[in-house]
């Protein structure tokens, strides 16, 4: 019982030192940079550090946080049983424009008392649409593996492409406002916008979005889906052995699916803090915001799929992407500096992934080496 | 208890420490330059400050954002303006704190782009002490009195290219390539072949657009603008004029191997900036002319706005056409000296209101 408990404790700080090392390992290469292109390094950190502890940048960063967080553990529901969904990108965007068109059309109008319950209700609607179409885009990538065996990652890709170039534009051609120019969908009425949570107006303007109470639950019901629950346990029966899952009773085509699904689930959401606000615009347009799929790839391998450090993980990519601009407005440091250090990271967190399955496995051989020697040296009663 | 976990978890301690050792010392030794650039970087000059936010793309890109540079550029040597220039992320939501950045630490902040439409509007309503300029970007009712509406008269320009490819053409077909067939796009088009049709009324124009939108590639596609130019250039068509922003490369390379491939001579008619002076040399014997729009000037013209206390914004944009030489067209490589009497008499027609140039394509 001990020796599992102290097991535990090893591979927790083993995961932890690895992404600390990884975050370190950027940052050298990052400070070598920096020095070679006659910048400081020092300098660069401090004036990140300087403006990150402002209360609007704060906001801010939370804020940005939120989405990648969100998209994290939708890349993690995957990563749990070896499933490689690079398809977020895809699913958050076409949920986002189907549920813009939905949460425009759509009015909510309850009589008398019950109408406070408009704007839950409406907001509701919304985020449910955004759920449901991002798990049916999943969902294909999904029965795809199960029928034919075709790989995740080919699928995922693919549909990215069919929703990003295709159908999206066909949509918005569709939906978009009378005005020829213009390519975005009709506004998404007050009721159904996510209220301010906080605003500041000094030292800067900024407002904190009530999303962050919906990353929380989606980390929350993430953490005892996984650790606590019967499904929770095939998925990750699955992902660590597949054939032992199977042996034991786990269908992997049912797991397969509810992996999919759930993903899809949570990747539908990601677009939601941009278009319910209260920072973003209520509605879908052109140049929507990008690369919260692929960017939250990168925030699940930092925090190495665990709720605690997927947030971690996202405050820390959102702290260097928000407060990086200064960089470039000083015209001190490139700021293109962030973006190699991003690349270190996930570059790092592949390669000690690997590296340290190694020597976890190579430990637990170990352990039970040790456990087997004992009894097999204690006399037969 | 020695694990080989162990071993490593030394191994990596011992491997932070050294690499921040490393990092403090190499910033130690660079101390002397943090102090000049602290300064350098607080100390401002004597002219306006400006905060300039490029689009996606930003410094480089050879013809919008790096107009809008050289607008700031002169701003600097003959205003002694101090500039800051920032681009969005990759993700493209950032543009309002970007905007918001340079509206703490500068006087007129300008956005590159229609992009900014939105974002500068909310930025500029809650920074009233602030100027805001606009490139491209029309009004709306709600306009605040502090930001102002950069737009150009691009049919105008385009009518003179127009004037220009008509009398030079040989076989009496000439080509327009429209990056994203949007109203914007379709200013040129119309421009232009109003411009070829005054002077040469038996001239085909065969008019072809990249992309159609929301799809907006096609303003940074040179491989597909090559496909069209060469089933132009096959077709008879010996001079095309683009408005397909990057695209352009394409239509410049093939205007060569056509040339070249087939002992011709075709030409092709440039873009926003004077494009003889952005290709490379050897490219340069096929540019025409180019359709200036002076995103410089006008970007110069609003800081010096602000510098003289004459800044206009507000519900009415300020429109840079070919009587405030806002557009207008290159003589660059003296292809087109021999009809220049026609060109600037077309000019003088159109700003003394003889000649009107539609700002959208007759069906």
């Amino acid at each position: 019982m001990n020796s599992q408990k102290s097991n535990n404790f090893r591979s927790f700080g083993l995961g932890i030192s690895t992404s600390l090392a990884a975050i370190l390992l950027s940052l050298i290469i990052a400070s070598l940079i920096l020095l070679i292109s006659g910048s400081n390094p020092l300098q660069a950190y401090w004036d990140l550090i300087e403006r990150g502890v402002r209360i609007d940048i704060i906001f801010n960063i939370l804020n940005r946080a939120m989405p990648l967080y969100v998209s994290a553990i939708a890349v993690a529901i995957g990563f749990r049983m070896n499933l490689f969904n690079i398809g977020v990108e895809g699913q958050y965007a076409i949920a986002a424009i189907i549920a813009a068109q939905v949460g425009a059309k759509v009015g909510v109008d309850l009589p008398g008392f019950l109408g406070i319950l408009n704007g839950p209700i409406h907001i509701l609607i919304i985020l449910l649409t955004a759920m449901a179409v991002g798990a049916a885009w999943a969902g294909i990538a999904g029965v795809l593996k199960v029928t034919s065996g075709i790989h995740e990652v080919i699928s995922t890709i693919m549909l990215n492409a069919i929703s990003g170039s295709f159908l999206i534009a066909l949509l918005l051609k569709e939906w978009k406002l009378d005005d020829e120019d213009i390519f975005q969908t009709a506004t998404i009425p007050k009721s159904g916008r996510l209220p301010a949570l906080a605003k500041v107006t000094e030292p800067g303007t900024a407002v904190l979005s009530s999303f962050l109470i919906i990353a929380l639950i989606v980390g929350v019901a993430y953490w005892i889906y996984v650790y606590k629950t019967r499904p929770g346990f095939d998925l990750r029966a699955s992902g660590m052995n597949p054939l032992a899952a199977q042996a034991s009773g786990v269908s992997p085509v049912k797991t397969i699916l509810i992996a999919m699904l759930l993903s899809g689930a949570i990747a539908g959401l990601v677009g939601m803090p941009e278009l319910l606000g209260p920072a973003g615009k209520p509605y879908y347009h052109d140049s929507f915001v990008g690369m919260l799929g692929f960017n939250g790839i990168a925030v699940a391998l930092l925090g190495q799929n665990h709720p605690g450090g997927i947030a971690l993980s996202a405050l820390f990519i959102s702290f260097i992407d928000t407060t990086s601009i200064v960089l470039d407005a000083n015209d001190s440091t490139p700021k293109e500096i962030i973006d190699i250090m991003i690349g270190i990271i996930i570059f790092v967190m592949v390669i000690a992934f690997g590296y340290s399955k190694k020597i976890r496995e190579a430990n637990e051989a170990k352990q039970s080496a040790l456990v087997l020697a004992k009894n097999g040296s204690s006399p037969p009663t | 208890m020695k694990s080989i976990f162990k071993k490593k978890n030394l191994l990596l301690l011992g491997a932070t420490f050294a690499s921040i050792a490393l990092v403090a010392a190499a910033c130690n030794h660079n101390d002397s330059s943090v102090s000049s650039e602290t300064t350098a970087r607080t100390a401002s000059g004597p002219g306006p400050k400006v905060g300039l936010v490029f689009d996606i793309g930003g410094r480089g890109d050879q013809s919008f954002n790096d107009s809008a540079a050289a607008g700031v550029e002169r701003a600097k040597s003959e205003l002694s303006a101090t500039v800051s220039e920032v681009s969005p992320n990759a993700a493209g939501d950032n543009r309002e704190e970007l905007l918001r950045l340079q509206a703490e630490n500068q006087d007129i902040i300008i956005g590159v782009g229609f992009l900014f439409g939105p974002d500068i509007e909310k930025v500029a309503i809650d920074t009233p002490e602030k100027k805001f300029a606009i490139v491209d970007g029309g009004p709306n009712d709600t306009s605040p009195s502090n930001l102002a509406h950069l737009l150009f008269a691009e049919h105008e320009g385009s009518y003179l290219v127009g004037v220009a490819a008509g009398l030079k053409t040989k076989t009496n077909k000439v080509g327009f390539i429209g990056g994203v067939n949007i109203s914007l796009i379709q200013k040129f088009e119309a421009g232009f072949v109003a411009g070829v049709k005054s002077v040469n009324a038996n001239a085909e124009v065969e008019v072809r657009y990249i992309t159609e939108p929301p799809d907006f590639d096609g303003f940074n596609d040179p491989a597909r603008a090559k496909v069209i130019s060469h089933a132009m250039y096959e077709s008879g068509i010996d001079i095309i004029y683009h408005a397909a922003g990057g695209s352009g490369a394409g239509l410049f390379a093939d205007a060569k191997e056509f040339s070249e491939e087939m002992e011709t001579k075709v030409w092709a008619i440039g873009v926003d900036s004077d494009q003889y002076n952005t290709v490379s040399d050897d490219l340069k014997p096929y540019i025409l002319t180019s359709m200036l729009k002076r995103v410089d000037s006008a970007v110069f013209g609003i800081i010096q706005d602000v510098d003289n206390n004459n800044f206009i914004g507000g519900t009415t944009p300020l429109v840079y056409s070919l009587a405030t030489d806002g557009v207008g067209y290159s003589t660059s490589g003296g292809f087109v000296d021999d009809i220049v009497d026609q060109l600037e008499k077309a000019k003088q027609d159109i700003i003394n209101g003889t000649i009107q140039v539609p700002s959208s394509p007759t069906p």
